[in-house]
């Protein structure tokens, strides 16, 4: 018998449930994840801190979903591809719809014997989860000066000690973790900082937010943190963030603010803290250059873009389905669900299934999660009133604000192309991933210039346009690619 | 001329250089672009400002022309805005032809030799001064040229450049608005309707790119003007590896030909930022823009050939776009003898960026009936390639 050929991108919550259920189903699965590990964002750093102090704090599900890789990893018709990145997708003729031909590199990334292999999967699942997303301030693009999920990897992974006085700022539930992970690793926490008011995060959450947090899987890991933090008497305030960074050479203090609804400081509400380290974060971008490569549609919400599924997690691409943190910022319980439908679905699983009921109140569960959790902690518009002419926006090319002020506010470079190519903003290493949206923001709001609509066979000027998804040496690319022939990958634990 | 209105439909680097010319002369300058200000093919190209590629006739006498006007152009940007001067980003750096097959030396030494006869430098590099000139490039080369000329600069920067002098000057520029069709009156093109309402002038100049056989055919004077795909690679940063603009002798072969299939030629170049670019690729497939891993991989197995050192460069963005050819591969630049007020500039394929202040001077001589530099009628408009069967049916394109 012959079966399906599901390929699965990305290993992390969504992706093991999606090769799970497609295997279920009785497909071949090919599940693919850059990592040498499956886990993804969420267990990946799980392994390094299984005997930390409190491992309940930091294993949240680790039992279930060691049992899971396990279960999923070991099937004879489960190829297990790890260190293995998907750097392009190439879409068919559009007289053939259907999934993209898939292009990877198999090897560890530091190894010089990277083979660029192609898969053409009867249907694709993208699982590929979100990073964390960073508004820019003065003083950012200090030593000292981390991003929530660095500091958690560090502290969740290699146990480093990131400062000694700590202050973790931004905005959203994953500022509790972080805090969390950082007082495991044995840094003093000053203080946790909410960016939104008191009142945007009540609105948002509405009146019984703990229902919706117990539906998401979610009200017991936060009660958790919050313990933790009340027992360490880490004070939380909401409507202040750290507005700056100081120091010579690396961050020595921040000043923090009181902020209004809109993000706007108010003046005078000023503060100066002593630190030798700073956390922040202001939610999740998700990684959307695959879909975008294999030319899903995306919708915009005020979370901000994210693939957009149907019922059934189909994407507008015929066989390519989406799981995960790219529809969508809910948590891993509602990825797995979203997972697991898409995975079973691509499989050509029965849709009526009765297994599929709950996964389906799951997932439509972490959606009104997402909703919610997006309406408490937006990203007020005033922001930008904290930036400087000489604060850093991009920090690969060192494009200043003053900059892109320029080039979006002549009419000859206004076009977000021809800014980004003027003031380098975003043409750097990390290819716009840190500073995209930012950048994308700051350019229409400067030039008042609605976004374009794209010319005939060019792309729209999207900030994760990224035809080459992953990084590819000019060796790899210039050898012949081979079709990747059946299970061929070697499968490791 | 005062008081003559000019309607540029387009606003890529070519009717930059138009508005310019025209903004300058003392004409009333209105540019339109459904897009932003340089959004399209030329900020999804490259920006060799060669001589060295072409051989002798109308197109390389173009090209001098541009050659000689561009640092004065350059010197008039910087007089009027120091920061745009800089963004242009001009390099004359000069270019090295490299061939490495004894086919490839035979006919670059003879295409050197017919170009030297009309006044291109082109000095013969041996294998030591190669190897001084570029360090990094093949040892197994056949032949070496180099190119004193030859130039680079940013594209989009060069456009906005032009732009802002244009703007400067009096010129006005519309965006998102796109033309959809011509106000007629007796055989004379006296207004567009566009996206955004109607546009009367005098004069109007079809500047669309590779959409200009579009535009025309909406405006009811067709022009056979194509696109022909092209990709280019982007390396992250690396420390000073590549000084010229090193490309081999295939692209000599690739630039006149027309051949549907793929034809790849490695141009490598540095830009400011430190990444090398690496170009490129010539595919006809109309605007067909899905991404081609294999025509990516061929053109970075030429560019391994020149630079077997670049193979543990990592490339970390690829882009492209659609250069406007016409079948003859020569750009169209004048007035159309079929509707009157209606002028073209544009057709300009792998060129475009280079050529654009000649063509932009040309335009001027001609609409103001000046003495021109060079002979303009080669690229006049009745001429049968462009006036053959346009790509697209006209009524499939009407709004
Ligand atoms: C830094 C960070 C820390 C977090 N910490 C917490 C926490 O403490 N508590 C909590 O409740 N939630 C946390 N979250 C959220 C949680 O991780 C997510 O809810 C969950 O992991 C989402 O699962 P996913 O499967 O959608 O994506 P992910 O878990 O992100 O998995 C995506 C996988 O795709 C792979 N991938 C991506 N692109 C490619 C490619 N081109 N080729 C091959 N593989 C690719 C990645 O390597 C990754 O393994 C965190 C998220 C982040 C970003
Ligand atoms: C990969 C690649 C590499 C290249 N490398 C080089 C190089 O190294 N050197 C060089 O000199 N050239 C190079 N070129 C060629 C060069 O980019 C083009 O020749 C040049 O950009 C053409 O400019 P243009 O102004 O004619 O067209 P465009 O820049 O496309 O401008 C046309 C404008 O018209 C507008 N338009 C179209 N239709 C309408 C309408 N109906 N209404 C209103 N507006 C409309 C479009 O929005 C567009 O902005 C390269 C091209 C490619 C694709």
């Amino acid at each position: 018998m012959t079966h399906r050929h599901v390929v699965v991108v990305g290993a992390g919550p969504a992706g093991l449930a999606a090769a799970e259920a497609a295997l279920s189903a009785g497909a071949r699965v090919t599940l693919i994840d850059a990592s040498d590990r499956p886990g993804g964002q969420y267990h990946r750093m799980l392994p390094e801190a299984y005997d930390a102090a409190r491992p309940e704090v930091l294993h949240h599900g680790w039992r279930a979903f060691d049992r899971r890789r396990r279960r999923v990893l070991t099937r004879p018709r489960c190829a297990w591809w790890s260190d293995t990145s998907v750097w392009a997708l190439e879409r068919p003729d559009p007289e053939r719809p259907g999934p993209p031909r898939v292009h990877v590199l198999h090897g560890p990334v530091d190894g010089g014997g990277r083979r660029r292999l192609t898969l053409d999967p009867d249907a694709l699942v993208l699982a590929v989860g979100a990073h964390d997303r960073v508004l820019p301030f003065p003083g950012w693009e200090l030593p000292g000066v981390f991003t929530a999920g660095a500091a958690q990897a560090l502290a969740k992974g290699e146990r480093v000690v990131v400062g000694d006085r700590v202050v973790v700022a931004g905005t959203g539930p994953f500022l509790l973790p972080v805090a969390a992970s950082l007082l495991e690793a044995g840094s003093r926490v000053l203080e946790v900082l909410e960016a939104n008011t008191r009142g945007t995060v009540a609105r948002g959450w509405s009146r019984r937010p703990w229902q919706l947090a117990a539906q998401a899987g979610k009200s017991g890991e936060l009660a958790e943190y919050a313990a933790l933090l009340i027992r360490h008497r880490v004070p939380c305030r909401t409507g202040r963030t750290v507005i700056e960074a100081r120091g010579d050479g690396r961050v020595e203090e921040v000043v923090t603010a009181r902020l209004r609804a809109d993000w706007s400081a108010v003046p005078g509400s000023e503060r100066t803290v002593a630190v030798d380290a700073v956390c922040v974060t202001h939610g999740f971008s998700p990684q959307l250059e695959l879909p975008v490569a294999a030319g899903c549609a995306l919708r915009t919400s005020p979370g901000g873009e994210f693939v957009e599924v149907d019922a059934d997690q189909a994407t507008s691409v015929p066989g390519v389905y989406s799981a995960g943190e790219i529809t969508g910022i809910a948590g891993a319980p509602a990825a797995r669900a979203e997972g697991a439908l898409a995975g079973w679905l691509a499989a050509g699983g029965d849709p009526r299934a009765s297994a599929l009921r709950p996964l389906r109140r799951g997932r439509d569960q972490g959606r009104a999660f997402a909703a919610r959790l997006a309406r408490a902690h937006p990203i007020g518009a005033a922001w930008s009133g904290w930036l400087r002419p000489e604060t850093v926006i991009c920090r690969c090319e060192e494009a200043d604000y003053a900059s892109l002020c320029r080039a979006a506010t002549r009419p000859e470079s206004a076009s977000a192309r021809v800014a980004k190519l003027e003031t380098r903003a975003g043409l750097g290493p990390c290819q716009a991933r840190i500073c995209g949206p930012t950048v994308a923001e700051l350019n229409t709001r400067l030039s008042g210039a609605p976004v374009e609509p794209p010319a005939e066979g060019l792309p729209a000027p999207v900030p994760h346009r990224r035809p080459i998804a992953q990084p590819i040496r000019l060796g790899e690319l210039a050898a012949p690619s081979e079709p990747a022939a059946d299970g061929s990958a070697p499968r490791h634990l | 001329m005062n008081g003559t209105r000019v309607a540029v439909l387009g606003a890529g680097i070519v009717g930059a250089a138009c508005a310019r010319e025209l903004a300058l002369a003392g004409l009333e300058v209105t540019v339109v672009d459904r897009g932003g200000a340089a959004s399209a093919t030329t900020s999804h190209g490259e920006g060799n400002v060669l001589v060295s590629d072409k051989g002798p006739g109308p197109e390389l006498e173009l090209a001098q022309l541009s050659r000689t006007l561009w640092p004065q152009v350059l010197a008039g940007v910087a007089e009027r805005s120091v920061a745009a001067a800089h963004a242009v980003e001009w390099e004359p750096k000069g270019g090295i032809v490299v061939a490495t097959t004894d086919a490839g030396a035979d006919g670059l030494t003879r295409f050197a030799a017919d170009q030297r006869a009309v006044g291109v430098r082109a000095d013969v590099l041996d294998a030591e001064a190669l190897a001084e000139a570029e360090p990094y490039a093949t040892r197994e080369h056949t032949a070496a040229l180099h190119y004193p000329e030859d130039a680079q600069v940013q594209p989009a920067g060069a456009a906005a450049a032009l732009l802002g002098d244009a703007l400067a000057a009096g010129a006005t520029l519309r965006t998102g608005c796109e033309v959809l069709g011509a106000v007629t009156r007796s055989g004379r093109i006296t207004g567009v309707r566009t996206s955004a309402g109607p546009l009367e002038a005098d004069w109007f100049v079809n500047a669309a790119g590779p959409w200009s056989g579009e535009l025309s055919a909406r405006l009811g004077a067709p022009v056979d003007v194509r696109p022909r795909r092209g990709d280019v690679l982007v390396t992250a940063p690396l420390p000073p590896m590549v000084f010229h603009k090193v490309y081999d002798a295939d692209y000599v072969g690739a630039v006149g030909s027309s051949a549907g299939d793929l034809q790849t030629s490695a141009v490598v170049e540095s830009t400011r930022g430190g990444s090398v670019l690496i170009g490129s690729s010539r595919r006809r497939v109309g605007f067909d823009d899905r991404l081609r891993p294999e025509v990516l991989s061929a053109v970075a197995a030429k560019a391994l050939r020149l630079f077997p050192t670049l193979a543990g460069a990592a490339v970390m963005r690829a882009y492209g776009g659609f250069r406007p050819y016409v079948p003859d591969h020569l750009p169209v630049i004048g007035a159309d003898p079929r509707l009157d007020g209606l002028w073209h500039a544009g057709g300009h394929e792998g060129a475009g960026i280079g050529l654009s202040v000649g063509t932009g001077r040309l335009l001027r001589n001609l609409m103001l009936g000046e003495p021109t530099d060079l002979d303009a009628n080669p690229f006049r408009v009745d001429r049968p390639a462009v006036l053959g069967t346009t790509a697209r049916s006209v009524s499939e394109e009407s709004p």
